[in-house]
């Protein structure tokens, strides 16, 4: 539980006065994401900048710092019946909120919950000039001044140094279920979002190997009676199935060797047929593929399927691994850039190789 | 680079009406004059002239003249916005998005509208039904507000705590700049790579680009609704009511706070059946499967009862539960009955302060000489003090706009923010410089700057100069002080 902020905002300064290059760092559980990092860069660790600022259950409203590790907030949590309800992915131990929040990572209840980026009220943040601002706030609805705290789901740190957040949490369900049945891929698809169009307790659904899970959960007489209903077995150990695919952890993911692609495309999206492993999750809206490929192949195919592509794990780093920006997009990202981040100290090329 | 070249009225109407049916080129006064306020009608102001286009290439070539010449623009969806964020530029052009009003696909597997910016909130909602589905926010004003006001609003509703604002139920927004660059932003995806552009459109209030065509994610329609109605006989108990049936695991689809003077306003309106002599009332819908609402529902009546609610009644019908609601949602109109004019502010709190909130407002209700009363979107901490006040009465609108200001300096000072859902607009521009410093009002430019380096969407709402954010501070610090001798001496 320490405050560093003093610290960081000097670092900053003492790289926007010396033209020195800053890495954002916080576990270092994300580090094969990107581009790869520039190694002329100091680290900025933000690590040892912890602790939860403050937490009012009755108001579903928590504010750590950005350093925080996402277990230890579950545990704090877990006391007053309390979730992130995006079930962000820990990857590690030591994964922390800030870079859940820069990367926007969310688990496999995204589609019903929201994501990180959707659970963030509020930030504080040192930009470029080593300004720490504050944008959002503590309250459910903020509507003040333009959105910068979700601006950063996604950013990878190019914008600045996220020191602290402003989460809605949510109560734990009181019951959940896991439903497992043997499914072809291509009937799979048609399956899951036709679940998801009914008015059901439903909070995951995946696809893997040929089978598909559901996971209902909320009011345990609502769970019971959906169940019922449903087909599909009732899974002894659901729980730790969805804690595995949240953790990445799940045996599909242990496959190292081979490029791992994600898929953020139109749910109900016909799936292409190519060489390789894939892993349906968000009841169709993140595929994961495991397969050899060039991003140039990838692209037209997440296209077609109405949504985006990136390297997410393995395969050649240096080049661009995010699905590529039209120049109007490209154009704006690169002003935004500068609107907070003149001197171009952050995370240089880390989310694409012109930012 | 841009130069300014002064272009006069008639140039620029000549020069839209090369492409633009000349009938949708308005000039004259007689016809602008619906167009000269949204919503919060006390700011007013004539543009230079109206123009309405009917495809986005006219929309295109409308921003590239405007910035070309540095005509300022302001874009309008129904009009219906609470923070004269829709108010037109006496130097520039109103854009009306009126025509673009076309649903263009609904899609029921995979619960996604593709919506024309003009079309109405509420439509949404009807053309889903078939499906089974509908668009999760509701503002009070969805029978008339579009989409593309919601997303440049980011709004709300009765429903945010459970199912979010606009920028939680977007997949893709479709947008003109200000150089007149047409802009995909988002995907039929839940997510794209890169900064979250989606995030930073949402609730820009105008000043980022222009609309043009909006996907939104529809949610199935939950089997069953019901609401609680409890009576409780001091607001305290009630605000803690609403803690503890979060606390409980329960989140309502809806929970509504109304105040002794919204009480009776509303029932006398609506004949509710409300408790009239109660201080607070609560509204709390609980949706779901039949067995949740079921099972929560119980749990509700009971907590209530148990917390010290004096009435509590259930709604055992789909036309009970409409009239529970009637008295909630005909409440502006009904305190507009007991009042000339009132004035609806929008700041939000973190629950816990609601009681030292309230309290602190009927002080101030004395010491301006006007009435208030409360309604408050409970679950979420956003209230909406409605100033009772009459604009005939020389002094009595710049007194509501004074109570309102000192209204949003306590929403503030407790940790809550200056608009939950309304905006900032021109209404709570000088407010920002009490929520912001000068740094990060400097960001915000710097945004803003990156967007529409020009400046001419809609210039002078939203971010207050840094230089006028100096002198409203020194004032105001001069009024606080004022304030508290006047206090000291009474």
């Amino acid at each position: 539980m320490a405050d560093i902020s003093r610290q960081l905002q000097e670092q900053v300064l003492h790289a926007s006065n010396s033209g020195q290059k800053l890495n954002i760092t916080g576990g270092n559980t994300k580090a094969f994401m990107g581009r790869k990092a520039d190694t002329t860069a100091n680290i900025l660790d933000v690590s040892e900048h912890t602790g939860i600022v403050d937490y009012q259950p009755v108001e579903l409203v928590l504010t750590v710092r950005a350093g925080t590790r996402v277990q230890d907030i579950e545990t704090e949590l877990a006391e007053h019946h309390q979730t992130l309800h995006f079930e962000p992915p820990q990857i590690r131990t030591n994964t922390t909120i800030g870079g859940t929040l820069a990367c926007n990572l969310s688990g496999p209840s995204r589609p019903w919950a929201g994501s990180v980026r959707d659970q963030v009220l509020g930030i504080r943040l040192l930009n470029g000039k080593g300004e720490h601002l504050r944008f959002g706030g503590q309250v459910m609805k903020n509507v003040a001044g333009y959105d910068v705290s979700r601006l950063q789901a996604g950013a990878m740190g190019t914008l600045g140094v996220i020191t602290e957040i402003s989460l809605k949490v949510m109560p734990k369900p009181a019951a959940s279920m896991t439903l497992i049945q043997d499914m072809d891929i291509n009937e799979v698809i048609h399956y899951m979002n036709s679940r998801a169009a009914e008015p059901k307790p439903i909070t995951a659904a995946c696809w893997v190997d040929g089978k598909v899970y559901l996971r209902l959960a909320g009011a345990r007489s609502a769970v019971e009676a959906t169940a019922d209903k449903w087909s599909g077995k009732v899974m002894e150990n659901g729980d730790a199935l969805w804690r595995s695919v949240q953790d990445m952890k799940h045996e599909f993911f242990s496959d190292s060797d081979t490029p791992l692609w994600r898929f953020s495309v139109s749910s109900t999206a016909t799936n292409p047929d190519i060489d390789g492993q894939w892993f349906i999750d968000w009841a169709g809206a993140q595929r994961w593929f495991q397969g050899a490929g060039q991003l140039n192949d990838m692209e037209p195919l997440a296209q077609a399927m109405g949504g985006q592509v990136s390297l997410f794990k393995g395969g050649d780093r240096s080049g661009d691994v995010m699905h590529r920006q039209p120049d109007a997009l490209k154009a704006i990202q690169r002003r935004i850039k500068s609107a907070f981040d003149p001197e171009g100290i952050f995370n240089p090329g880390r989310l694409y190789s012109w930012l | 680079m841009t130069t300014k070249t002064k272009i006069t009225k008639a140039e620029l109407t000549r020069q839209f009406q090369t492409f633009i049916d000349p009938d949708w080129v308005i000039t004259d006064d007689e016809t602008m004059r619906p167009y000269e306020c949204d919503g919060l009608s006390m700011y007013r102001e004539l543009p230079l002239l109206v123009v309405l286009p009917e495809t986005v290439a006219q929309v295109q070539r409308i921003m590239r003249i405007c910035n070309e010449h540095q005509v300022p623009v302001v874009a309008r969806g129904a009009g219906t916005g609470l923070s004269a964020g829709a108010m037109p530029h006496k130097e520039g052009v109103l854009l009306s998005m009126a025509k673009f009003n076309r649903i263009l696909n609904i899609d029921p597997l995979a619960r996604t509208a593709r919506l024309q910016p003009g079309v109405r909130n509420l439509a949404i909602s009807e053309e889903a039904a078939q499906y089974g589905l509908y668009y999760g926010p509701d503002p009070s004003s969805q029978i008339a507000c579009t989409i593309g006001g919601n997303v440049a609003e980011n709004s709300g509703g009765v429903h945010c705590l459970k199912y979010g604002l606009t920028t939680h139920n977007l997949h893709r927004v479709e947008m003109v700049t200000a150089e007149g660059q047409l802009m995909v932003i988002g995907s039929e995806g839940l997510d794209t790579c890169g900064m979250d552009l989606l995030a930073l459109i949402t609730g820009s209030e105008g000043l980022l680009g222009v609309v043009t065509e909006v996907t939104v994610k529809l949610l199935p329609r939950p089997e069953v609704a019901q609401v609680v109605m409890a009576g409780f006989d001091n607001v305290q108990t009630a605000g803690d009511a609403v803690g503890t049936i979060i606390a409980n695991g329960i989140i309502p689809a809806g929970l509504e706070m109304m105040d002794s003077h919204a009480i009776i306003a509303a029932d006398d309106f609506a004949q509710a059946g409300y408790p009239r002599d109660a201080r607070a009332l609560l509204l709390c819908e609980v949706d779901g499967t039949e067995e949740e609402v079921h099972e929560h529902i119980a749990q509700t009546e009971a907590l209530f009862r148990k917390l010290g609610a004096t009435s509590v009644r259930t709604s055992r019908s789909e036309e009970e539960r409409e009239l529970l609601w009637k008295g909630r949602k005909c409440a502006f109109p009904a305190v507009g009955r007991i009042s000339p004019d009132y004035y609806c502010m929008d700041g939000t709190i973190p629950r816990r302060h609601l009681a030292h909130v309230l309290a602190e407002m009927e002080t101030m209700s004395e010491k301006f000489g006007l009435r208030v009363a409360n309604v408050f979107h409970a679950g979420d901490g956003n209230l909406h003090p409605l100033i009772l006040f009459d604009a005939n009465i020389p002094g009595e609108f710049e007194r509501a706009e004074a109570f309102g200001s000192s209204i949003l300096r306590l929403c503030v000072d407790v940790g809550g923010c200056i608009t939950g859902e309304h905006g900032v607009g021109i209404e709570k521009v000088r407010q920002m410089a009490i929520q912001f410093n000068d740094e990060e009002l400097q960001q915000f430019h710097d945004v803003k700057n990156a967007f529409d380096p020009a400046g001419i969407l809609n210039p002078g709402k939203g971010v207050p100069t840094l230089r006028f954010c100096q002198e409203y501070r020194s004032l105001e610090y001069k009024l606080h002080t004022h304030e508290l001798v006047d206090v000291a001496h009474g």
